[in-house]
């Protein structure tokens, strides 16, 4: 019982992180009809907005501190961030301690602003030609990107820290009952699902129960009828497009602490939403969030010790192997509409 | 001749030139001078030249012709190594039973994976491939180790002894071709120049030939023409009651054996096999190789897989000392200056050079380097025209 609920609670942190990006991918599949294969580098980008941010935050000059001396004798010079100078030393600690949380604020404008000039500028030009131009050019794009995050940052992984508040681990077990120590679950891994949770709602509502949300799915259900009734449903296409980008960098964000990022964490898991949005069903928005859910627990299951004794590697190949089965089965995925991108 | 019409022997007769005097061409700057570093004439990336050649003709066969894109195909590739090591380490160290177990393997591998992915096209065919692969590469990394070595990957160690050898003691096997090392180079000095002719470059020469001409054949068959078909119209195909499925399988195992031959070839010349070469960047670089040359064309795979990996050999070598050197006849600042715009796509940047290159290609020349040729020779013949006829027409009212 416990190793069930620890499996549970385990897959549901990478299952929020491919939900997401699923929920992305799948925005931009269902409004703009293009397959792209740069949304894992608009979730890498969205993690280093956060190493960015936080580095802005640290910004410091350098002092001469005649109280302390270093081991020669001389007066010891000091990095003192200009964060002390503006808000005093507590404040300015606090604030570069919350940089991660913070950085949502300085990650969803870039992001926007990111993928309105990836739509704009290359993907408005894909949409007459074939499927497989888009898969070759968003890939070509991912490519480059990931090159010029790797110029700016290097290839290690870059160690971006929760804040303290959540540095510990929740004893889980002992809350519902059980010995202490069962089950143990980083406060980080659950501010991430809820955060993901929060934003899978929150598209959803936007989607629901607002009138842009309405034009947009009248959009995706049928783009020709809605031109005709005067609206410019290619200008919130794109604005949809940078919506589906901001997700994608605020899973990159929130994601930071859990992974350091490093620039090809992108790809890693792109090759995954892909699966998951194709095992979700192509286009379909709840389709991708319950894949996504369902793959991440699926894989936390299967890196059980007692599963592995039967099946050895079986966590290694168990998402594919799903895909697999569910693309041969059901060809449609598990929520896909009718006619959608079916052959 | 040979069954081709004069087009096709004309070109095949240029890429038999072109390969057996690589060696020279690849070397045309003196070992002293500075730009000898551009030199791509030594054994070890000539062979990788055609050994990827010979991947990207095949994966031009499924691509492009048929339209299928094969997101996975390096995992037959993988698949093609493992056997042909097994076959080394076992039974013989003659490369050609080796290559032949390589491409039987893959091909039986690319029957099974071809027959489940080949029932989806479109997206759905590239994720499933590439899940395919995913899950090759992830067995070949963990459960499968005892088969595939795992991290390490596999070698021919001191201990093998394979049946039809005759080593002695502690001696470690090399691979050969009835008795020929596949390392050994003849090497040839004129004047400053220094030419190597290796053994192992003029076999994998040879076979890239022999597989460049089948290829020949295949477009020109009515195979191919049916491959076609199924691309511009899989529909309309079935109407006229011809069912695809049969066409489209039989071309992904050819490809599947073309990239099993590749990857025989590679044990043969290096011995050695590790899981990355299964890895999916492996199956996105072929695909970038064959794109870039210029799709369902004859030579563009090669010259694509060609391009890339100079690239990697070549221009990854390059560091900013070397940069200096070049530049070093401009004043010093705008020397920093030009180096610090030029840095960052040479030397280990050369991804970024190839990432855009290769946006640059699918955006505007969707045919790759081959029609980027063509235009430029239509654009030099045309001028010359252009002349005579006075250029531009009126347009009517």
């Amino acid at each position: 019982m416990e190793a069930i609920i620890l499996q549970i609670l385990n897959g549901l942190d990478k299952g929020s992180a491919y939900a997401l990006i699923a929920l992305g991918l799948t925005l931009i599949f269902g409004t703009l009809g293009v397959v792209n294969f740069a949304h894992g580098a608009l979730f890498m980008i969205g993690a280093f907005c956060a190493v960015t941010f936080s580095r802005i935050l640290t910004l410091s000059h350098t002092v001469v501190d005649e109280t302390q001396t270093d081991f020669l004798g001389n007066p010891l010079k000091v990095d003192v961030p200009y964060l002390h100078d503006l808000f005093g030393q507590a404040t300015g600690d606090a604030i570069i301690d919350w940089a991660v949380p913070l950085s949502i604020l300085f990650t969803v404008p870039v992001m926007m602003f990111v993928g309105y000039a990836m739509e704009r500028g290359l993907i408005k030009h894909f949409y007459n030609r074939p499927h497989a131009d888009q898969i070759l050019v968003t890939f070509g794009l991912a490519i480059v990107l990931q090159e010029v995050i790797k110029y700016f940052y290097g290839a290690n992984p870059i160690p971006t820290p929760a804040p303290q508040a959540f540095a510990g681990s929740l004893d889980f077990g002992a809350m519902l009952g059980f010995d202490p120590n069962l089950i143990i679950y980083p406060y980080w891994r659950i501010i991430y699902f809820i955060f993901s949770a929060i934003i899978i709602g929150a598209v959803f509502a936007f989607l629901q129960y607002t009138t842009f949300g309405m034009v947009v799915r009248a959009g995706m259900a049928d783009r020709e009828t809605v031109g005709l009734l005067g609206i410019n449903i290619d200008k919130r296409f794109t604005i949809m497009f940078g919506l589906a980008a901001a997700v994608a960098g605020l899973a990159g964000v929130m994601y930071t602490p859990i992974n350091s990022p490093n620039y090809h964490m992108g790809m890693d898991f792109l090759v995954l939403s892909f699966v998951v949005v194709v095992v979700g069903g192509m286009g379909s928005l709840p389709g991708a969030v319950l894949a996504g859910f369902l793959l991440g627990i699926l894989e936390s299951f299967a890196s059980m010790r007692e599963v592995l004794e039967i099946l050895p590697g079986l966590n290694q190949i168990i998402i594919y192997l799903v895909a697999i089965i569910i693309l041969l089965t059901r060809p449609r995925g598990l929520m896909g509409r009718k006619g959608v991108m079916e052959d | 001749m040979l069954g081709l019409n004069k087009k096709d022997l004309q070109l095949m007769l240029i890429v038999t030139g072109l390969t057996m005097l690589a060696p020279f061409i690849l070397n045309p700057f003196p070992e002293s001078s500075g730009m000898a570093q551009f030199n791509a004439g030594y054994p070890d990336l000539m062979q990788r030249f055609v050994i990827f050649g010979i991947f990207a003709i095949g994966f031009n066969l499924l691509f492009g012709l048929t339209g299928y894109l094969s997101f996975g195909h390096a995992a037959f590739l993988g698949v093609g190594s493992y056997g042909a090591i097994w076959m080394m380490k076992l039974v013989s160290l003659n490369v050609i039973p080796a290559i032949f177990m390589g491409v039987i393997v893959a091909g039986i591998f690319s029957v099974a994976v071809g027959y489940i992915c080949l029932r989806r096209s479109g997206i759905y065919f590239s994720i499933l491939t590439l899940a395919f692969a995913q899950m090759s590469y992830a067995l070949a990394y963990s459960v499968l180790t005892p088969i595939t070595g795992g991290e390490t990957g596999l070698q021919i160690k001191s201990t093998d002894r394979p049946i039809f050898s005759s080593l002695e003691e502690g001696e470690t096997g090399r691979a050969n071709l009835f008795g020929m090392d596949m390392r050994q180079s003849f090497e040839l000095n004129i004047g400053d120049w220094l030419f190597t002719f290796n053994a192992g470059y003029y076999i994998a020469a040879i076979v890239m030939l022999i597989a460049f001409y089948v290829s020949i054949r295949i477009f020109r068959s009515p195979f191919g023409l049916m491959l076609r078909a199924i691309k511009s119209n899989q529909t309309r195909m079935s109407y006229t009651g011809l069912n695809p499925r049969p066409h489209t399988l039989a071309a992904f195992v050819i490809s599947g054996m073309y990239a099993g031959l590749a990857g025989g070839l590679l044990v043969a010349m290096d011995t050695q096999v590790g899981p990355e070469r299964m890895f999916w960047t492996a199956s996105g670089e072929v695909v970038l190789m064959t794109i870039l040359g210029g799709v369902g064309t004859l030579i563009g795979p090669v010259l694509g897989a060609g391009v890339i990996k100079y690239m990697e050999n070549i221009l990854s070598k390059i560091n900013k000392d070397v940069l200096h050197e070049w530049f070093a006849f401009m004043p010093d600042g705008l020397e920093d200056f030009i180096v610090f715009l030029v840095y960052p796509f040479i030397g280990k940047g050369w991804h970024l050079t190839l990432g855009i290159l290769f946006m640059l290609v699918v955006i505007f020349l969707p045919g790759g380097l081959v029609e980027g040729g063509q235009r430029i020779g239509k654009w030099i013949k045309n001028r010359g025209k252009a002349k005579d006829t006075g250029g531009s027409t009126e347009p009517a009212e």
